[in-house]
């Protein structure tokens, strides 16, 4: 050791002779045993040449950024279980009750973002300053490695959470990288993990995400960091000021970076808590920090799939080649961002040349210009429907429906003017637009409600099956029912609150009874209402709207005689205790007396058979537990049963019913979802 | 205290105790979010409580015979493991026999209150015998000395019901010590 520290004379700080205390002493010891106070002084008194500067805190902050990724990933590791049917789920569980779950995740996810703009940062401070000349063009050429190994781990890590958002956005990578050359397909599934998406692309990516890329980027940031240190700083010219050393001058500056790096993203994530907190509203830490959507599935579209915002020029880049077919993205996926890395890669070579020096410098301009320029471009397209005023296209709206978007007559309708067509027709591509991003926010909208509907589920007390929570989510009747509505029933049938302002023009447009709120009091008293039973909501557009329920209705029913107010309030009464959505509070004793009417073979009993009334069947639909799940299942399964409409069932589609040699229309499941969603039987949180 | 330093150094340390405070407190404190909530998430275990113990529908008197040889059941029970739930589950296991004549069944539980195994019946030796360090206990759970377990195979408590239906009160207890103390 002797040597070495007279080697070092001048730069090593001596023992204080004498030193006291234990502290001291144990210093000493450790320094005899391992030499640690000239590798801290190694560390600490590099010389920078002119001076601290704030230019220079980059490099640091990257290093911080990538610290921090490296602590919270670790610990996320910890709770997550890399598999289709458990990512999901573990995430959630971190997010939404694990303690500081979504804290830990937050600063996770909000720092991966921040590194890239720090990267950004670092690469045009390394260029305009000419830090790539000799002898530093090998510390360049890493530095752009290690960038692409930063952003390989962005894209990795958006999937791990395995939600719609992150599905979604990943085959579109991976396929995008299926257009390599030669390599691409083999490549696709080698990073897939089979032919198709599932526990081996989550396993892959994970190990991708936190073992291969980190411990890459580990090994290169140690060689970059050495080749900068034996280089030195490249110090921004003229020197005019002295010296410094890194300790403390530059490292201060650089914790300031830091500090500022770490407010920045945690006032990102905390944003949305200090607004609730401002609005009165409550504030909820798993809505915090990174979002989780609705967990993956294959067989639901998701239109609001987009990449992280980083790498959305690239997502709009393609739209450039729109028109060329796999040839269009095989250049604006692959060629183009290889010739920008090239160049990039080329920058020392051509940077010796002065003029080739404001070239680099000009090229990252724009080159950032341009990722600005795209990443405005496509958030303008997502979002232009916030800000556009779509009234003002009223005129153009109403045309376009009119003609039906036919040339000819759109033509015709300006008398032939070529100025006018193509006047209107700018106007129309606008229009077109806005409706773009109307239902881009439209599906936002509904990922949302997907994703927040997906946790309260996850949330029930009998938590998720080991199924995972697809299976969950595909039995929800909130989530399945409105779907199976639409796709099913929607075609005849409203479901649409009368009181909602669109309610008119959705009940014109329906050939059969709305069925929002069917098997309630509200419902029920509609269809005994003599003005609304042969109105569209009820049986106005079917074929029995001049039938024996319709005339009762609006005969029998008005004879205030033999029916008392009380007495339909009461058969309204018996209908919902049928249906067992009667309101709370409901005396018995009413229900008992709308039973005995119902029954009464003068009143509704003289058509329908109820309980033991003695009618028989095929007259008019069995109402003994009408609106029950059991009845509701029952007349969708089949309604030309005797049980319900028999011969005279209108229209009505046998769903549940096979047809000779095919397999029926819905299954029960399916069946039971609708009729549950109709009741609005769901599981709801405690308190809502 | 007579130092050999170079102008720079000199000039460094001039820079004086602010600068370095300043450079550790901004550094250290950029660290604290991440380090801090990675502490308070790892430590959330530590919140996690097991299900309170509980009587298990485990079986009935007629598949015990009394003829005071255990005989091994399953303990079904619903179970939550972090965010997936199990409903009516196999849990763990417990031995129940019955003396001659007696409507008392005894219930002992299968962890060995060594280290943990799960305990065996062997039939022809007539004793427990665990299979990890050899612990061997009677019949009726009591030790047979020398052995590595501290004490006799825990008991657990035992209900019969009016129409046989034999329930345990299912719970777990710290292993390796001579007393038996229920987990919580």
């Amino acid at each position: 050791m002797k040597p070495q520290h007279q080697h070092d004379h001048k730069q090593t700080p001596q023992r204080p002779v004498g030193s006291l205390g234990v502290l001291g002493q144990l210093a000493d010891f450790l320094d005899d045993r391992t030499g640690y106070r000239a590798v801290m002084h190694e560390a600490l008194y590099e010389r920078v040449p002119g001076g601290a500067r704030w230019r220079y805190v980059w490099g640091s902050s990257l290093v911080f950024a990538f610290m921090t990724q490296v602590i919270t990933g670790l610990v996320l590791w910890s709770s997550y279980s890399a598999s289709a049917q458990t990512a999901w789920e573990s995430v959630y569980y971190i997010q939404h009750e694990m303690t500081g779950g979504w804290l830990l995740r937050g600063i996770h996810h909000v720092m991966a973002q921040a590194m890239v703009v720090l990267l950004a940062l670092h690469l045009m401070q390394v260029v305009i300053d000419g830090a790539y000349r000799a002898p530093r063009e090998v510390n360049f050429w890493l530095g752009l490695v290690l960038m692409m190994l930063v952003l390989g781990m962005a894209l990795t890590g958006y999937l791990l959470p395995w939600d719609q958002k992150g599905y979604w956005a990943t085959r579109v990578a991976t396929n995008l990288a299926g257009l390599v050359p030669l390599v691409g397909p083999s490549l696709q599934q080698i990073v897939v993990g089979g032919p198709d998406y599932g526990h081996h692309t989550v396993t892959r990516f994970f190990a991708i995400h936190a073992g291969f890329l980190p411990v890459t980027l580990v090994l290169m940031l140690v060689v970059h960091l050495s080749l900068f240190r034996k280089h030195g700083l490249c110090a921004k010219q003229p020197i005019t000021r002295p010296d410094a050393m890194f300790w403390p001058d530059q490292v201060l500056k650089d914790a300031v970076a830091m500090l500022a790096v770490m407010a920045v993203v945690l006032g990102v994530i905390l944003m949305p808590a200090v607004r609730a907190m401002l609005e009165g509203r409550p504030i909820v830490p798993g809505e915090l920090g990174a979002e989780l959507g609705a967990p993956a599935d294959p067989s639901q579209p998701y239109a609001a799939a987009r990449p992280e915002w980083y790498f959305l020029f690239l997502f709009q880049f393609l739209k450039v080649f729109e028109g060329w077919g796999a040839s269009g993205e095989f250049f604006g996926a692959i060629v183009v961002p290889g010739l920008v890395m090239t160049a990039m890669f080329l920058m020392p070579i051509l940077g010796r040349w002065q003029l080739g020096h404001r070239f680099n410098v000009a090229f990252t301009f724009a080159l950032l210009a341009g990722i600005g320029l795209l990443t405005a471009m496509a958030t303008n397209e997502d979002y232009a429907a916030l800000w556009a005023d779509r009234s003002s296209f009223a005129d153009v709206e109403k045309l376009l429906e009119e003609t039906e978007n036919d040339k000819a007559k759109i033509a015709a309708h300006f008398g032939n003017d070529a100025a006018k067509i193509a006047a209107f027709e700018a106007r129309a591509k606008k229009l077109e637009r806005i409706r773009h991003s109307q239902s881009f926010l439209d599906a936002v909208a509904l990922a949302k409600a997907e994703a927040a509907r997906s946790i309260e589920l996850a949330g029930r007390p009998e938590r998720i099956p080991s199924a995972g929570m697809l299976e969950l989510i595909r039995n929800d009747a909130l989530s399945q029912g409105p779907k199976l509505f639409a796709q099913h029933c929607a075609s005849c049938h409203a479901h649409v609150d009368p009181a909602a302002p669109e309610a008119e023009a959705v009940l014109a447009k329906a050939s059969a009874a709305n069925l929002h709120g069917f098997g309630t009091a509200a419902w029920m008293r509609g269809l005994l209402d003599p003005k609304q039973v042969a109105g569209p909501a009820y049986f106005g557009n079917t074929a029995h709207k001049e039938d024996d329920m319709v005339n009762f209705v609006q005969n029998d029913l008005t004879d205030a005689e033999t029916w008392k107010p009380d007495d339909i309030e009461a058969v309204i009464a018996a209908m919902t205790a049928e249906a067992g959505l009667a309101a709370a509070g409901t005396a018995p004793a009413v229900i008992e007396k709308g039973r005995g009417l119902v029954a009464d073979g003068e009143r509704c009993g003289s058509c329908h058979t109820f309980r033991d009334n003695g009618v028989a069947a095929g007259s008019a639909p069995d109402i003994t537990g009408w609106g029950s799940r059991e009845w509701l299942v029952g007349i969708i399964v089949d309604p030309t049963h005797e049980r319900f409409y028999g011969d005279s069932n209108d229209r009505m589609p046998s769903f549940g019913k096979a047809a000779e040699g095919s397999a029926p229309i819905l299954t029960g499941r399916q069946i039971g979802l609708i009729a549950d969603w109709l009741r609005g039987d769901w599981y709801r949180p405690a308190g809502h | 205290m007579k130092r050999d330093k170079t102008s720079d150094e000199s000039a460094a340390d001039r820079r004086g105790f602010m600068t370095k405070f300043l450079a550790i407190v901004c550094g250290g404190l950029a660290t604290v979010p991440p380090v801090l909530a990675g502490v308070w998430m790892f430590l959330d275990p530590l919140r996690r409580r097991g299900a309170a113990a509980t009587f298990l529908p485990v079986t009935d008197l007629a598949s015990v015979p009394d003829d005071g040889i255990p005989r091994q059941f399953a303990v079904v029970a619903d179970r939550v493991d972090a965010w997936t739930g199990f409903a009516a589950e196999p849990i763990g296991a417990v031995y129940l026999r019955r003396e001659k004549g007696s409507d008392t069944v005894e219930a002992l539980s299968a962890t060995c209150p060594h280290a943990g195994c799960f305990v065996e019946m062997e039939s022809q030796e007539r004793c427990f015998r665990c299979p990890c360090h050899n612990s061997k206990f009677t019949l009726d759970g009591g030790m047979v000395a020398p052995s590595p377990s501290p004490r006799a195979m825990d008991g657990l408590e035992c209900q019969v019901a009016k129409n046989g239906e034999i329930a345990v009160k299912w719970q777990n207890f710290y292993t390796g010590i001579a007393e038996k103390v229920a987990r919580p």
